[in-house]
């Protein structure tokens, strides 16, 4: 029966220990120890989320490669293409405008060479007419040396001149 | 068979460490086996009672006829004035007691001397130093207030102190930023989580909890430590204590009648869904339902911890009662199984207060949204 009275002594000092012990250790090691705890929590699921989210992002982003791959070749693939007709054209035009060029140089020596063909034919022109003035002036000279000579050729122009 | 190998050692640790008890309650029982019938059986659940309850010296060993006990210090609050002894003073070198400064112990009792049980007082009175006075034991017992260091207190301050330095240490840990949990950390979080998880948001409330949590995990650990502590071998029978139990309870009493909200008064003065000619009768068995709680947490606690010291000692002392050799070696195995199954116990009564308390404490915060 003695047991089951509570004593008043270690009644007083169980509860004077028990509350020293709430607020000791409540501010002491419970705080920092459920501070912590929740810290950490947060902690790993906020890294399980952002590796979630990393990963999706990842494969957005492989997705968006691939994609980008695959525009990149069409593009290149358009441009070769292009470049391609552009280099034709342009060899075309080249070829087109060199055969005019040629035609033009042509012409304008056939030009030239007929220029210069009748400017020398020219000056042959007068070169002989003026040798033959000069040849026929001095056998003229030499033939109407005589006075006999003169006269018979004027007689002649004389007559020349009746016959008209 | 790997833990097999391991467990053994501790088991015959454990299974000495019984032997030790009984050793250290062999001469009580020796003592008592000489003697007639009647008393035979008095002196041997005297060993356990002993055991059982409060001491005013830390009594560790008895060889022979040497006891090997620590003196606690005794403080006395008389009639305005603070008296400090030793123990020690109240016992003289044959270890009988002694009055000392008119007060002596008598059968575990701090009395005043001259007043002491039957027999004993009036022989003791002749070498007292104080002059006797009362006659009668109740009035003697009332008239003082004794705030001895008993072996419970200082039992209870080992455990306090204990649980300052294994939380205080953990604690540091956590303050140190986000780690992974190490040793002695390793250990509690689970515990600490769990009483969390499933303690206090499961019973007060995913909103509420954090309030009692300080509370909740104190009292658990508290239990527990002393629980543990109280399967010692020598050591103090705290948590198996009424009046342990009784201030742990009442803890959670006022704090659950300071933290009653209007749907809790609400359901005890106005139970919603009740007739109003059965209400007054409802509200009679509401209110004692308020006192019975503090006293089922009190009474379970210290009934279920008491029995098992008593379970364990009484197997121990049989071989010494039937004064068998053969009684004695199963006794103590048994009693191995018996303190495997108290450590058990010693868990599960923590669990248990702990769980019903923060019931209680649910049931007063709750708001009354069903």
């Amino acid at each position: 029966m003695e047991i089951l009275l509570p004593d008043t002594g270690l009644f007083i000092f169980q509860s004077l220990a028990f509350l020293l012990l709430i607020f000791v250790l409540g501010k002491f090691a419970w705080k920092p120890i459920l501070s912590g705890l929740k810290e950490r929590e947060e902690t790993i699921e906020n890294a399980l989320l952002s590796a979630e989210q990393a990963k999706s992002e990842m494969e957005a982003l492989n997705a968006d490669n691939a994609k980008l791959m695959a525009e990149a070749r069409s593009e290149r693939d358009a441009m070769l293409k292009e470049a391609m007709a552009a280099a034709n054209t342009i060899k075309e035009e080249a070829k087109e405008e060199t055969g005019k060029i040629t035609a033009k140089m042509l012409e304008d020596a056939k030009a030239v060479i007929e220029n210069e063909k009748r400017a020398a034919l020219a000056d042959v022109k007068t070169l002989v007419a003026s040798l033959s003035l000069e040849i026929t002036e001095k056998v003229l000279r030499k033939e109407l040396s005589d006075k006999k000579a003169q006269e018979s050729l004027v007689d002649e122009y004389v007559k020349d001149l009746n016959l008209n | 068979m790997k833990n097999n190998r391991t467990n053994f050692p501790n088991l015959l640790i454990i299974s000495l460490l019984i032997m030790l008890f009984s050793i250290s309650n062999s001469s009580n029982l020796f003592a008592a086996s000489g003697s007639g019938d009647e008393e035979k059986e008095e002196g041997s659940t005297d060993f356990i009672m002993h055991h059982i309850a409060d001491d005013y010296q830390w009594h560790i060993v008895t060889i022979g006829h040497t006891h090997v006990t620590i003196p606690l210090p005794m403080i006395i609050y008389d009639h305005g004035e603070l008296k400090f002894f030793m123990s020690s003073d109240f016992y003289d070198e044959h270890h009988e007691p002694i009055a000392h400064d008119g007060y002596m112990i008598s059968h575990g009792k701090l009395v005043r001397a001259g007043a002491g049980h039957g027999e004993s007082a009036g022989h003791e009175t002749d070498d007292a130093h104080g002059a006797p006075t009362a006659d009668d034991h109740e009035e003697a017992q009332a008239d003082f207030l004794n705030l001895s260091i008993t072996k419970n207190v200082a039992s209870l301050f080992l455990s306090v102190f204990l649980m300052l330095i294994t939380f205080l240490t953990i604690a540091k840990r956590y303050k140190s930023g986000v780690a992974a949990p190490k040793g002695l950390q390793s250990l509690f979080e689970p515990i600490i989580v769990f009483i969390r998880d499933d303690i206090a948001k499961t019973n007060i409330g995913e909103d509420k909890y954090q309030r009692f949590m300080p509370f909740l995990l104190t009292m658990f650990f508290f239990i527990l430590y002393n629980n543990l502590l109280g399967l010692t071998p020598g050591a103090a029978n705290l948590s198996g204590n009424i009046a342990v139990t009784l201030s742990l309870a009442l803890f959670t009493f006022f704090i659950t009648q300071f933290n009653g909200k209007k749907a809790y008064w609400g359901h005890i003065f106005a139970t919603p869904g009740v007739p109003l000619p059965l209400r007054p009768i409802i509200l009679v068995v509401e209110i004692i339902g308020i006192f019975t709680k503090p006293i089922s947490l009190t009474l379970r606690l210290f009934a279920s911890i008491t029995a098992g010291h008593i379970v364990v000692l009484s197997i121990v002392g049989l071989g010494f009662i039937l004064n068998s050799v053969a009684v004695g070696v199963v006794g103590t195995l048994f009693s191995v199984v018996i303190t495997l199954i108290e450590i058990l116990v010693a868990v599960i009564q923590a669990y248990v207060f702990t769980l019903f308390s923060s019931m209680y404490i649910g049931q007063a915060v709750d708001d009354g949204h069903h």
